[in-house]
């Protein structure tokens, strides 16, 4: 989040889309309803009318995997708007804040679905030097604030979605036009100075083969709004797990080390070039470009990694490090890919239940077998931990060591952690955890303990990597004692590290994680604050737990104020700047506390403003709506069915229209959690969601044969399932393109072990991933359906 | 002590459930065995183990979907029949207005199952939750239904449904405060929701459990004009052994200590003529039939006709509070 969950409250406008937030995040509703009843408008966006839609203002259905479409139309809308009525914007904010007036290199094109630069036989973006700013002759980007030249990014911005017409656009999403623009035009009046919309987002959004150009259009449509920075603002990703925040901040993601610096490859063969690559450079004063710092927080990690082993000469230990492929795929699918065909011949899998959870179960599953060994921690024995003895195979065929080691419930650990908001939060533990049970702590220290004992004994390919590492956590390790170590210390005087401002890359400070740098330091443990008294006017509960960055709880808080540095909104000020003092009051300020507003807000950026047009992205800096991998329609934005850079790695396994008729999609419920094992053993939660279903329209149904609460045959390319049938009102069957298309929905929580048990629905699901995460396509794909 | 109340939010309620199993949680109920019956909405019905359930309704207006999310659980009414039709006087008004029940005296009758206008409690084995098993009297089925927390109330803390509701679709207060906030909240919404209402306020003369509807009560699966149906009157030959005789060895009083006789005759807060001042309860009577009871021999002075008065005169209130809601 760019916000946090109290900050919801603030806000005039709440716009849900691709989260089904009161199932899936009850709490984050004690803050919407506050929101509301102050007069707040509630918009949800979504293929099914949920729990969430039960409580809008405003529901609007979507076709699963459209959200460009919509998103689109909702810029195009936005843009011409600003055109129009510019007094209704906070033009201020896009001038200044914003890349709008930034002029691109007039070698950037886009025609027919395809941006500059693509390469057909890489199926990427090979040449992205048409993605770039225009410097002038100090290499500072050149500037049109008055957005007139054609080359500037508002102008080409305009250009790109003109072709999102709310006629093109019901053809494809299936809203219909009027509620489209009930939507863009509810959605649009946060634009105002006094008013805040905020975007509220999850796995809807996310797990898309455009997952992360869906995410990029909320950027867009907020940076136009000016809602980034601001109180009752910004894009927040409701994150699925109460610790997910966490980690990721600690790198559980292969393309980072932790605090999302990026991983080391074989293009980084030194530490002076892995150094140099991450850091950005800029020679435009107005910008505090804070990437510059990164070799500081690089530094500190190997220190903290490797302690006295990690030496100037020895790059700090950096040869220790393993380096990627360059260019490599290491994500959830490709894991299994290399499971599949021998490579990977051991799994290690904590909390975590790919068996259920995992796309295209069938195929994860039988990678499963190909495991020399697979240590499962966990609270139950789950699906992965019983693949071998699941139904319809023979245990006897099946060669895989299987290790479950008993892990502890939440209640039964202390540590920290990190909710949605980047707040970390320290909990106690309550109770001994029942029979052998130990902490994914204690279980962590103890296996890396004995690996260092056998690679000290036998050696070993780069033995040193796993000898040299700092790893003295004892026979019960504390967790106070890892919170410490991830904030750091000053090696010079022992003491702890106040927060990240004063990290050095000369080897003199450590820190595990530069984020968290702060949390833990010589006043005591930040996280554990529970002070419930809001100081601000705005609810930051600044003294309550700890929020990364410094304690920061709305970043971006530079665009909350105009260039003399007043709130743009006074109602909802976040910071303020006292030009005579020459000090900020309010929120901690984002980056370069003794800086004035002169500086550009969005630090994190080399250029210092937001990026409407973005080049970073890996499909093109625009968000363009491709039809999913599997789809009913044809695209009718362009001749590029499906995103041209998207990941495919089973292309055979594609479903059609012709055999697999409707658009299904997955989605959790309030009553179970995730890949089910912590609710589907709890009778309780079981009673109230006992087994798989599935939702259907009533049409279809009818079409169908299918009576409410019969059981039905889900069946796709990869496999398929039985259910119970669901027929509600609460789906209806869309005229995309002039054709019927019915959309059906799974719950994808069940499996095989526990008490409530049932067929997963990640067995319909592809092997397919986004072009810039290679996040699965979870969310749309094709089915048929048949009585069982 | 002020009379206490729970307002919930229909407005509010996201349809969660943490207030179903928080419930369940507290009160040490097993989970019910269940099938999808293709609805979210489970159990179906409540039972001796489920006190608290939400029902969900899909309706469609105009092509306008909406979906409805309402508790079902006991209402704590001011004029319960489950109170009035218990012929063990098993049923209490605690001062707070909430209605509770004795569990040691229930004989299983069923009577208060089957008369209560919202289907609140149900019969079920005597030790279904360990924590609150019967001890007296022989195994058997005894009826079970939300008490409002009443054990937590006495330790301060607000029942455990409302604590847990995420969105505060549950609240807790004395009942004058929540009707008046019921009221401001219906009017806040009449905009959008023309046929909102407070249930609750007068039903049966006044729910303590009041609830913001969007719609008209049926819709919300709720009883429009909540009414005591006619009921016979208790055989009291059919009274169970054990009973008789925890009675008579004095381990169950013959009428509880707390308990006011009034309660077992009438709807509470009817106006009603003075009755004559009978020299025992009055409710006690109806039981008078009884000869065979040993216990009850020490109350013959009361007589058959003040049991036929007793009769009498709960019909005439029953009547009486009939009248009383048409107007
Ligand atoms: S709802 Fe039923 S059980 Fe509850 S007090 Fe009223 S009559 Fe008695
Ligand atoms: S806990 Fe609250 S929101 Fe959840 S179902 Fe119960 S009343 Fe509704």
């Amino acid at each position: 989040m760019t916000n946090h969950w109290s900050d919801i409250g603030n806000a005039d406008v709440i716009f849900i889309m691709g989260s089904n937030a009161a199932e899936n995040h009850p709490i984050s509703f004690y803050w919407v309803t506050k929101a509301m009843e102050k007069g707040a408008v509630l918009i949800h966006v979504d293929p099914r009318f949920t729990r969430t839609s039960a409580k809008a203002n405003i529901y609007a259905p979507i076709r699963p995997g459209t959200d460009i479409a919509f998103l689109g139309g909702m810029v195009k809308y936005i843009v011409e708007d600003i055109e129009k009525n510019p007094q209704n914007y906070n033009m201020e904010y896009l001038r200044e804040y914003s890349n709008a007036g930034w002029l691109i290199n007039t070698k950037y094109s886009f025609s027919d679905g395809l941006f500059s630069g693509y390469d057909a036989s890489t199926r990427s973006y090979k040449d992205k030097s048409g993605w770039q700013y225009q410097p002038d002759d100090k290499g500072i980007p050149k500037l049109d604030r008055t957005f007139a030249d054609p080359s500037c990014v508002f102008q080409l911005l305009k250009k790109h979605y003109a072709r999102y017409d709310l006629s093109t656009v019901s053809r494809v999403t299936g809203t219909s036009e009027n509620m489209l623009v009930e939507v863009y035009q509810a959605f649009a009046l946060s634009g105002r100075k006094d008013r805040a919309g905020t975007i509220l987002y999850a796995m809807g959004t996310t797990q898309h083969t455009v997952g992360s150009q869906n995410v990029r259009a909320y950027a867009i449509i907020q940076l136009l709004l000016a809602n980034v920075g601001i109180a009752g603002g910004g894009i927040n990703a409701l994150r699925g797990e109460s610790n997910v925040q966490g980690a990721t901040d600690h790198a559980l993601l292969f393309q980072y080390i932790p605090g999302y610096l990026p991983i080391q490859s074989t293009a980084h063969p030194t530490l002076a070039k892995y150094l140099e690559s991450i850091t950005t450079k800029t020679s435009d004063p107005r910008s505090g470009n804070w990437k510059q710092h990164q070799p500081k927080y690089a530094v500190s990690l190997l220190k903290a990694w490797y302690g006295a082993a990690a030496t100037k000469d020895n790059e700090f230990g950096y040869q220790y490090l393993p380096k990627i492929q360059a260019g490599g795929n290491y994500s959830f699918i490709a894991l299994f890919e290399a499971m599949d065909k021998g490579i990977v011949k051991g799994l290690l899998a904590l909390g975590q239940n790919p068996a259920v959870g995992g796309p295209n179960s069938n195929a994860e599953r039988k990678a499963l077998e190909k495991l020399d060994w697979l240590v499962d921690v966990d609270l139950w024995e789950t699906e992965t931990a019983a693949f071998w003895k699941r139904p319809g195979v023979d245990p006897k065929t099946i060669k895989t060591e299987v290790f479950l080691l008993p892990a502890c419930a939440s209640y039964e650990k202390e540590g920290s952690v990190s909710n949605s908001g980047r707040w970390a939060q320290w909990r106690y533990k309550a109770i001994d955890p029942p029979g052998d049970a130990e902490d994914d702590l204690w279980i962590m220290a103890h296996m890396m303990s004995k690996v260092r004992e056998l690679y000290a004994r036998e050696g070993g390919p780069n033995a040193d990597a796993i000898t040299k590492l700092t790893w003295d956590y004892g026979e019960h390790p504390d967790p106070n004692r890892v919170a410490k170590e991830i904030n750091g210390y000053d090696l010079n005087t022992g003491k702890l590290m106040t927060n990240f401002l004063t990290l050095k890359d000369d080897g003199t400070t450590s820190s595990g994680n530069w984020l968290y740098c702060g949390s833990y330091n010589e006043t005591g443990n930040l996280m554990a604050r529970r002070d419930p008294k809001d100081n601000s006017t705005i609810g930051l509960y600044s003294n309550w737990a700890w929020c990364w960055p410094v304690n920061r709880r709305i970043i971006y808080n530079r665009a909350s104020v105009d260039l003399t540095g007043n709130p743009f909104d006074p109602k909802r000020p976040v910071v303020k700047w006292d030009a005579a003092s020459k000090k900020w009051t309010g929120d901690v300020i984002d980056g370069f506390g003794t800086r004035g507003p002169d500086l550009y807000p969005f630090i994190m950026l080399p250029e210092g403003a937001a990026r409407l047009f973005g080049m970073g992205m890996a499909d093109g800096p625009f968000p363009e709506h491709y039809e999913p991998w599997e789809t009913p329609a044809k695209n009718v934005f362009s001749n590029i069915q499906f995103n041209p850079a998207a990941r495919v790695w089973r292309p055979q396994e594609q479903g059609t229209p012709d055999k697999f008729p409707y658009v299904a999609t997955t989605y959790r419920v309030s009553e179970h959690w995730q890949a089910g094992a912590m609710t589907r053993n709890l009778p309780w939660l079981v009673e109230l969601m006992p087994e798989m279903f599935v939702e259907i329209d009533e049409e279809l149904a009818a079409e169908k044969g299918i009576e409410n609460a019969s059981r039905v045959v889900v069946e796709g390319a990869r496999g398929q399932i039985n259910a119970v049938a669901m027929v509600t009102k609460r789906l209806k069957p869309m005229l995309i393109d002039g054709k019927v298309v019915h959309t059906i929905g799974l719950p994808w929580h069940y499996g095989y072990m526990g008490l409530a048990t049932g067929d997963s629905a990640n067995i319909l699901t592809a092997y397919i991933g986004d072009a810039n995460t290679t996040i699965p396509e979870y969310k749309a794909f094709l089915v048929n359906i048949r009585r069982a | 002590m002020a009379e206490k109340a729970i307002l919930f939010d229909t407005t509010r309620c996201i349809a969660c459930r943490a207030c179903q199993v928080a419930c369940k949680q507290w009160w040490e109920l097993p989970a019910e065995s269940t099938i999808n019956r293709g609805t979210y909405e489970n159990p179906p019905v409540l039972s001796a183990s489920t006190w608290n359930r939400l029902r969900f309704r899909e309706t469609s207006v105009n092509g306008k979907i909406n979906w409805l999310f309402t508790r079902h659980a006991c209402m704590h009414c001011s004029s319960a029949v489950c109170v009035w039709v218990c012929p063990t006087f098993a049923r209490t008004y605690e001062e707070n207005g909430s209605v509770t029940i004795d569990r040691e005296r229930c004989i299983g009758c069923g009577r208060c199952e089957e008369f209560c206008p919202f289907k609140a409690p149900v019969l079920g084995r005597h030790n279904i939750s360990p924590r609150i098993a019967v001890e007296l009297g022989t195994p058997r089925q005894v009826a079970f239904k939300c008490v409002l927390c009443k054990d937590r109330l006495e330790d301060g803390l607000t029942p455990s449904c409302v604590k847990t509701c995420p969105p505060g679709a549950l609240q807790f207060g004395d009942r004058e405060g929540l009707v008046a906030k019921g009221k401001a909240r219906v009017n806040a919404i009449k905009a959008a929701h023309p046929k909102a209402s407070l249930y609750g306020e007068t039903e049966l003369n006044g729910l303590h459990v009041m609830y913001v509807l969007m719609e008209k009560p049926a819709v919300h699966g709720l009883p429009e004009n909540p009414q005591v149906e006619d009921y016979p009157l208790y055989d009291e030959n059919t009274f169970p052994d054990w009973y008789v005789r925890a009675v008579a060895d004095g381990k169950l009083p013959a009428f509880p200590p707390n308990a006011k006789p009034e309660w077992y005759l009438q709807p509470k807060l009817v106006p009603v003529p003075a009755p004559p001042e009978p020299a025992f309860p009055a409710a006690v009577s109806r039981i008078i039939p009884s000869w065979s009871q040993p216990a009850l021999w020490s109350w013959l002075g009361v007589g058959v006709i003040g049991g036929a008065v007793a009769i009498g005169w709960t019909i005439k209130r029953r009547n009486g509070m009939k009248d009383h809601k048409k107007t």
